[in-house]
């Protein structure tokens, strides 16, 4: 009787457990289906190698988002990563455990705060600031990049700090014993054993930036024009699609669902490299 | 010898620096937000209706709204989320079935909040004919924040010492038993975690939000009202000029909002960890 | 007189290992059979494998027959939830649930569906005094029972599963935690506990055995080398491989 009612209970989760697997598919789905017809017709050459996006009359070349995302990504790991790996090292490693106490959880709460936010203070104090010291709209590739890299921040410093953490404290001492200082032990073997981890966090970080739609949108400018320097304006490939969904009919909301798919395997091949990385890391140890 | 201690002294400079500008930063982007925002609260500001597109008057729709589709989302997420954690964790052992389902988790988990936007839309507002309304926002958040509450009450979960469940099932208690008496209230601290958490991603989400829950100005009476949240209020603001003044104002209550979720979770992850120490 | 359990050619596996190999005995009713034998040997396999606890644990496989009161445990018919109620089982490490003194007794009853206050109340107090632990605690039930000393924590979990009034109860070195004074109460416990109850006691502690049990199986390798009257096993082993550990030679 009870044994019964226990399977049945085994079974209601085994269902509730694969809601995550089917969200995911019916995402998938729909995305593709709105937007994969379209690929075909226009050819995915056509898509994402002509730099001519003007619905209206038909055209639909998203290269010049295609590559402001790239610029705005690269630019926010530019920043981001640096800062974070360095700040988790030193957290870990050198800083008294008291600062790492606080200042874990200080970083934490950068990815708690809204996007448009940060978008807002970069339009307020960020792209004055550029158009002052070096020319240009403000509002641009730069900013973007340096607004994203400080949203990436949180997420690649806490799996830094997981990471480091992660690494056998014999491993320092080992190296210790051998006479090397304590910064030579941490370049030389620590890091080394958590390079891993490190990487994870900075593909997962590169996810959020590449993913980032509200606080780009604010920053970047968005003009639908080639980028030629990170000091031009740029519209990404999510802040046109978040642009110009509003209105889109037709074909052109297709379009921007094709460029939804884009994204999409964009950031599946983004986040199964980051698996792959930690599961490398897994299973060195 | 001399040299390496140099060295050592150069890099550790850096990347103390690496570290205190980050913190400077946090330090910069809260206080920047306070101090032009605190200014512009008042009870009117928290409790009125906007006018004049938001150029006057308050936030108080949109305090509700957000609320509203917070609450919502965490309402339908909960019990999926908890439900596969204990699955995954009481349930089954690691088998095909389980890296499945992981799989998709980490891979919802990584979707930008943009396509989710356009999920919803197409999905819950037009091909479920929802409309733009609360539930079409709030069934989108909850997929969205699922990813977290699977993994903190997983982690809730296995950290329940396993010779409570031993005990529990030695003295005839099914599976099931042992998890709603022994497992789930030992859990629940972590479980609560991850609900602060969700309704703080939940509060800040702005482009999955607009699509499917749209911008309405109103008041909303029922789950199927359009409605607008904070982050979208200040969005339009900001982004369309409408008063600088009020988006800071509307700034700074979301960013108080954020440090209370996330000063709360932490007091309780803090308790939680010190339990698990004992 | 029948026995309360025949063991016939058990066999666990873990992975591919043979952890118990092909063990037969039987276990007399209202009697104290103590289990002795080196550090993996096997005993709480055994002990685990009477009440299908070794099942929680991944990868196991159990063959052979254990027939309490002729009623095949590994049976297609037999719930191990149901056997669990009827057979008890008190751990090495002393486990409290995270609950009050009250609540931890009264686990196993409520789950049987007893509602009635005063018949709870009064099975508390008849299982805490026959763990000798109610004039220790009766004046804080509330309280929670991880508070407890070790001693009095082990004498809780007695107190819990005698509420379930068990026919077996199943005991797996429970004093290998505990001092000297704990350990005397629960053997003190014990020796009333079998006027209503079949006993099975794992021990890593000889004297134990010989003070406590009244019939004593050898194990060794998973293997039962030999059994009999605690008496003899101590002054007159058959095997050569038991005298050796009953006199200290190993173990």
């Amino acid at each position: 009787m009870k044994a019964s009612s226990d399977a049945f209970v085994r079974r209601l989760l085994l269902a509730v457990a694969c809601t995550t697997v089917l969200c995911l598919l019916v995402i998938a789905a729909f995305i593709f289906k709105e937007g994969l017809p379209f690929l075909l017709k226009v050819g995915p050459g056509n898509f994402l190698f002509s730099s001519d996006w003007r619905p209206d009359s038909g055209h639909y070349g998203i290269l010049p988002m295609l590559v402001s995302s790239l610029y705005v990504t690269f630019g926010a790991l530019l920043v981001g990563a640096p800062l974070g790996i360095a700040g988790a090292i030193f957290l870990s490693e050198f800083g008294p455990p008291a600062l790492a106490r606080v200042a874990k959880p200080a970083i934490e709460l950068l990815a708690g705060i809204p996007s448009v936010v940060f978008g807002f203070i970069g339009v307020m104090v960020l792209a004055p600031i550029i158009r002052g010291a070096a020319g240009g709209p403000g509002l641009s590739i730069l900013a973007a990049s340096l607004v994203l890299g400080v949203m990436i921040l949180p997420t690649i410093m806490s799996i830094s700090i997981d990471a480091l953490a992660a690494v056998p404290q014999s491993y320092r001492e080992g190296a210790l014993a051998l006479g090397a200082t304590k910064w030579q032990a941490v370049r030389m073997v620590v890091v080394k054993a958590a390079g891993s981890g490190l990487l994870a966090g900075t593909i997962l970080g590169m996810g959020r930036a590449v993913g980032e739609t509200m606080a780009v949108i604010m920053v970047a400018g968005n003009a639908v024009r080639m980028p030629r320097s990170v000091l031009d304006s740029g519209r990404t490939l999510t802040a046109n699609i978040a642009l110009e969904m509003g209105y889109a009919t037709g074909m052109h909301r297709q379009a921007l669902f094709a460029t939804g798919i884009v994204l999409f395997v964009f950031i599946m091949i983004l986040n199964g490299l980051a698996s792959s990385a930690l599961k490398r890391r897994a299973g060195k140890r | 010898m001399n040299a390496h201690r140099a060295s050592q002294r150069v890099a550790v400079s850096i990347l103390a620096a690496a570290t205190f500008l980050c913190l400077a930063i946090v330090a910069f982007v809260i206080g920047f937000v306070l101090e032009k925002g605190l200014p512009q609260l008042s009870w009117e500001f928290l409790f009125t209706k906007p006018r004049d597109m938001g150029k006057a008057g308050g936030i108080l729709p949109a305090i509700v709204g957000t609320l509203a589709l917070s609450l919502m989302a965490i309402a339908v997420a909960l019990p999926l989320g908890v439900g596969t954690a204990v699955y995954l964790a009481e349930y089954t052992r690691e088998t095909r079935v389980t890296k499945v389902i992981r799989f998709g988790t980490d891979c919802l988990a990584g979707i930008p909040s943009i396509i989710f936007g356009l999920f919803g839309y197409i999905f819950f507002v037009t091909t479920l004919k929802m409309g733009w309304s609360l539930i079409a926002g709030a069934l989108t958040l909850a997929i969205m924040v699922l990813p977290t509450l699977i993994r903190t009450s997983e982690e809730a979960i296995r950290s329940v010492p396993q010779s409570w469940r031993e005990v529990s099932m030695s003295l005839g208690a099914t599976r099931w038993e042992t998890v709603r008496k022994v497992v789930l209230p030992n859990a629940l601290p972590g479980i609560v975690t991850g609900v602060m958490l969700s309704f703080g991603r939940s509060i800040g989400e702005t482009a999955a939000v607009i699509f499917t829950a749209g911008s309405s100005f109103r008041l909303p009476k029922s789950a199927f009202d359009s409605a607008r949240t904070l982050a979208v209020h200040f969005y339009i603001l900001a982004r369309e000029g409408i008063s600088t003044d009020k988006a800071y104002g509307t700034a700074a209550v979301l960013v108080i909002a954020v440090l209370a979720v996330n000063g709360l979770t932490y007091a309780l992850m803090g308790g939680f960890m010190k339990r698990k120490a004992r | 007189m029948t026995p309360k359990v025949e063991v016939r050619d058990l066999r666990v596996f873990f992975g591919g290992e043979e952890a118990l190999r092909g063990v037969s005995l039987d276990i007399a009713a209202n009697r104290i059979l103590g289990v002795i034998g080196p550090a993996g040997s096997a005993k709480t396999t055994f002990l685990r494998a009477l009440d299908r606890m070794n099942e929680l644990k991944a990868g196991c496989r159990t063959a052979g027959r254990v027939l309490v009161d002729g009623e095949d445990v590994y049976g297609p018919a037999c719930d191990p939830v149901a056997l669990r109620k009827r057979v008890g089982m008190v751990f090495a490490m002393p486990v409290p649930l995270p609950l009050s003194i009250y609540e931890n007794v009264v686990y196993g009853p409520r789950l049987n569906g007893v509602r009635n206050k005063a018949e709870l109340d009064g099975l508390v107090e008849e299982c805490l005094r026959a763990a000798f632990l109610w004039d220790e605690v009766k004046d804080r039930l509330g309280g929670s029972g991880l508070k407890l000393s070790g001693g009095q924590q082990q004498r809780l979990c007695l107190a819990r599963t005698l509420a379930m009034r068990p026919e077996l109860i199943l005991l797996d070195e429970p004093c290998s935690g505990l001092d000297p004074i704990s350990t005397a109460r629960i053997e003190e416990a014990l020796s009333l506990l079998k006027e209503r109850h079949t006993i099975v006691l794992v021990t890593n502690n000889t004297k134990q055995a010989a003070r406590a049990s009244d019939e004593t199986a050898f194990f060794l390798m998973g293997e039962l080398v030999e059994m009999g009257p605690t008496g003899r096993i101590f002054t007159n082993p058959s095997d050569k491989r038991t005298e050796d550990y009953v006199t200290g030679r190993f173990g």
